[in-house]
């Protein structure tokens, strides 16, 4: 049995029946697992495309909602991390690197150096602080991008042959791309699942809940924090990785601030604290700006209201509406 | 006497114009029950905070089991054995009871640099926080939510979690405030069983508490200890009834 399905009927059993939230959280991966065949089938070749997007920019909700959610660390440039790993990607394919078993482990482990220094720093603040210090390293690797001329500066930099995994996979095969995409969604969530439950999670969660009292019965919360900062860095390194794969293209757009913002409505409209939230999330809000922007031009005039209603009146985001709101 | 487990010299700390903490010195044998008492405003828990770490002392040194610990962090003194509770109850109120105190198993069970496995299925962190909930006994509440519990609960909850670290000194900040009289009593016989297995500094307004419990009692007016004795001296001490037993004799 796969991770996550032993995850569902763990979750199943523990409520002796199919919970609503179960329900959901069952009929998102199914939704997510049969787009291609949808795809193939109705020959709605954009279907694949909008939902390669939203599985990769999942990953990224995902990794918010570990430090947001579960830590209450509120990271306000959390795009950076896409751009680092997307950039890792293209940069190392235009000085001819195409390997993907060098490419992404760079993405990767650069998106974690710099969550390393942006945390070692802004941790050490709260509040408001914390959240202009993360949104200030993000305009400078911005503007850094910008700069780049090297790689196409604000143009952006074209990648023209997709990482290479040998035999192993053919990213240019657009389904296997998105199954690969998928099952390190999934991996990740199960990820996520393990830690926040691990004694590492425990001090992360009590530490958004009460810093000091975390500090008084004898955590150094600090490094704990900083650690599950550099974890959630890295994941995103990962999904930047993906999405520069995805689109065949870096620019300095994709770490723009109002990237970092998506992230966070993704987070608060599926439900902060939820392994399955930060999906459900990216996939409505990509859907409704997708479908809406076909509709009209002014579909932030529709959006807007509805993200203030969802978190005037739907504390714990469209999976607390479904599952009931949980504490804990 | 038996070791002396703190030794606090010359502790001094100023608000601005205000000396919260004049020139304190203080020796606490192990086991031993030190009641610290005065009137608000007098400087008792800025006296915790330095004690715990939370409050750097302009001058002055706290030496705890022979180690001077005066400017080590929270978290080093806590880890050391010197626990301490809160006069506001400051708990993680989105867990549970058995999860509140199964942390504070944590913290002094090494690093948590762990993670994979589910903390919340290690006997080794929820037998022993079973047992200091059944110690305070508040068995039956482990499962339910901090929010969930009522105010006399959770201030005994507090001190399931200072138990459950096993300190070997206890700073009390006054852990019956906001008790009915029942829970206050049970909190005084449970302090009477731990008399003399674990070190505690207990501040406390309620008198009838401090005197049944305490084997030393010091009196800090203005920041600056007026008297320290058995409760038999403080009681007959000119000085403290005028500055202030004279006050609060009424309530008696």
């Amino acid at each position: 049995m796969s991770p996550v399905a032993k995850g569902l009927s763990k979750a199943a059993s523990e409520g002796a029946a199919i919970t609503p939230r179960v329900a959901l959280n069952i009929a998102v991966t199914a939704t997510f697992a049969l787009v291609p065949i949808y795809a193939a089938f109705s020959g709605d070749a954009f279907a694949l495309t909008l939902f390669t997007r939203i599985v990769i920019l999942a990953i990224a909700a995902l990794s918010l909602n570990l430090i947001m959610g579960f830590g209450g660390m509120v990271s306000f440039g959390h795009a950076a991390y896409l751009g680092i790993g997307g950039y890792a990607v293209g940069i190392l394919a235009k000085e001819g690197i195409g390997s993907g078993f060098v490419q992404w482990p760079v993405a990767v482990a650069s998106a974690a150096l710099y969550a390393l220094v942006v945390g070692a720093l802004s941790l050490r603040t709260r509040g408001v602080y914390f959240i202009m210090i993360t949104l200030a390293f993000a305009q400078m690797i911005y503007y850094v991008a910008i700069g780049l001329d090297r790689y196409g500066g604000d143009d952006g930099l074209t990648i023209y042959h997709r990482s290479r995994f040998g035999t192993l996979i053919d990213l240019s095969n657009r389904t296997e791309f998105y199954y690969l995409c998928l099952a390190l969604l999934l991996v990740s969530v199960y990820v996520v699942w393990r830690i926040v439950n691990s004694r590492f999670g425990m001090v992360i969660q009590g530490a958004r809940s009460n810093e000091r009292r975390m500090r008084a019965i004898g955590f150094p919360t600090f490094r704990y924090r900083l650690a599950c900062f550099v974890i959630a860095g890295a994941m995103c390194g990962l999904a930047g990785a993906l999405l520069a794969n995805h689109t065949d293209f870096v620019s300095p757009a994709m770490m723009h601030w109002t990237r970092s913002g998506d992230l966070i409505v993704m987070v608060v409209l599926g439900g902060m604290q939820t392994m399955f939230g930060p999906l459900i999330g990216a996939l409505t809000f990509l859907v409704l700006e997708e479908g809406l922007s076909r509709l009209t031009e002014f579909s932030n005039l529709i959006i807007g209201p509805f993200l203030l209603v969802v978190a005037i009146s739907m504390r714990g985001g469209i999976d607390g509406l479904i599952g009931g709101v949980r504490r804990g | 006497m038996a070791d002396v487990l703190l030794e606090v010299e010359g502790l001094t700390k100023r608000f601005g114009g205000v000396v919260a903490a004049d020139d304190i010195s203080l020796t606490l044998s192990a086991g031993e029950l030190h009641a610290i008492i005065g009137p608000n405003g007098a400087g008792k828990s800025t006296l915790i905070g330095q004690l715990s770490g939370e409050v750097t002392p302009d001058s002055g040194c706290i030496r705890f089991d022979g180690r001077e610990i005066t400017n080590l962090p929270v978290y080093r003194r806590s880890q050391l054995g010197l626990a301490r509770s809160f006069q506001v109850t400051t708990l993680f109120s989105d867990f549970t009871a058995l999860d509140n105190v199964a942390l504070s198993v944590q913290a002094h069970g090494g690093h948590s640099f762990r993670f994979w496995r589910n903390a919340r299925r290690e006997a080794e962190l929820r037998e022993p926080a079973e047992a200091a909930l059944a110690q305070v006994g508040l068995a039956q509440r482990a499962a339910t939510l901090v929010a969930d519990l009522s105010h006399g609960e959770r201030r005994q909850l507090e001190i399931a979690m200072a138990l459950a670290a096993q300190p070997r000194m206890l700073l009390l900040d006054e852990p019956m405030a906001g008790m009915g009289p029942e829970e206050s009593a049970r909190l005084v016989a449970k302090l009477r069983d731990l008399k003399g297995a674990i070190t505690v500094i207990l501040i406390e307004h309620d008198i009838d508490a401090v005197f049944a419990l305490a084997d030393r009692i010091s009196v800090l007016v203005y920041g600056r200890i007026i008297a320290s004795g058995d409760p038999g001296t403080i009681r007959a001490d000119a000085g403290v009834r005028q500055a202030y037993l004279g006050e609060g004799a009424t309530d008696d």
